[in-house]
């Protein structure tokens, strides 16, 4: 119990660092980095809520795929890369201000709603979580109850190739 | 392990983007910040579906990292564009609609 509790704490710690580097880096492929702490601690946080397939697809999908995308396009709009020019407009405060308002709202919502309530991960329960989190019920799940919207996805995705090519393509 | 302290890193996480998307000029920094965004919400729908004994939260979860991969793909796509038009990959040039 205590354990998880302290993995919790220090991937949590590590993940706000990240994301405020994400935000504040005056590098941009820095910024880029920054962000593989982010998904390589969520990607962590889904191991120890027992979500392993996500997990792993987190990792093929954000850090292989999305990271890569990223700085390819970091590269191919030949971004600044030695800090000389600002990344930041002049809204910085009013979106400081936004930021913390919101934050103290959500968490004030989120105490008020849901308190101390406990995810229970030992015992009977615990097994239970891992069942839940098992690659072959994921895929039972999304094939019976779930299939319809796994099928317009995939015709999403297909639609935003297709649109991205058209979008990039040099006329 | 409580609930609440997924939801609130989370919630900390999703703010952290909302400040990126507001605070950063430049194209490709604003979708970082909005996959930061997109990450938080996972973490709010695996805790949830970790706390329901559910599969529902990790199904759609997927689902948005589907969505996320190809809203990186085309807004990468509209960036570049800009670049290519404006010759900066800055969203404060992107001002013709202005009136």
């Amino acid at each position: 119990m205590i354990v998880q509790n302290i993995f919790f704490w220090v991937l949590a710690l590590a993940m706000v660092l990240g994301a405020i580097g994400v935000v504040r880096s005056q590098n941009v492929v820095h910024a880029a980095l920054y962000l593989v702490v982010v998904m390589a601690g969520a990607a962590a946080q889904y191991i120890l809520l027992a979500a392993e397939f996500v997990a792993w697809v987190q990792v093929i999908i954000y850090i292989g795929a999305v990271i890569i995308l990223f700085l390819f396009g970091i590269m191919l709009t030949r971004a600044p890369m030695g800090g000389d020019t600002k990344l930041d407009n002049d809204q910085r405060w009013p979106a400081a201000v936004v930021s913390v308002f919101l934050a103290g709202v959500l968490g004030a919502l989120l105490i008020d709603a849901f308190g101390k309530k406990e995810i229970v991960i030992s015992g009977a329960k615990g097994e239970q979580l891992l069942q839940v989190g098992k690659a072959g019920h994921l895929a039972d799940s999304i094939f019976t109850a779930y299939v319809v919207p796994f099928e317009v996805v995939s015709i999403l995705l297909l639609a935003a190739l297709v649109g991205a090519v058209v979008i990039a393509r040099r006329d | 392990m409580i609930l609440n302290q997924f939801l609130i890193l989370a919630a900390v996480l999703f703010c952290i983007g909302v400040y990126g998307v507001l605070a950063r000029r430049n194209g490709v920094l604003v979708l970082m910040s909005v996959e930061l965004m997109l990450n938080a919400v996972n973490i709010n729908l695996i805790a949830f579906s970790a706390y329901l004994r559910e599969t529902a939260g990790e199904v759609f979860a997927l689902f948005v990292i589907t969505i996320a991969a190809a809203e990186v793909g085309v807004g990468l796509a509209i960036v570049l564009l800009i670049y290519r038009n404006l010759h900066s990959p800055d969203l404060d040039h992107v001002e013709q609609l202005k009136g």
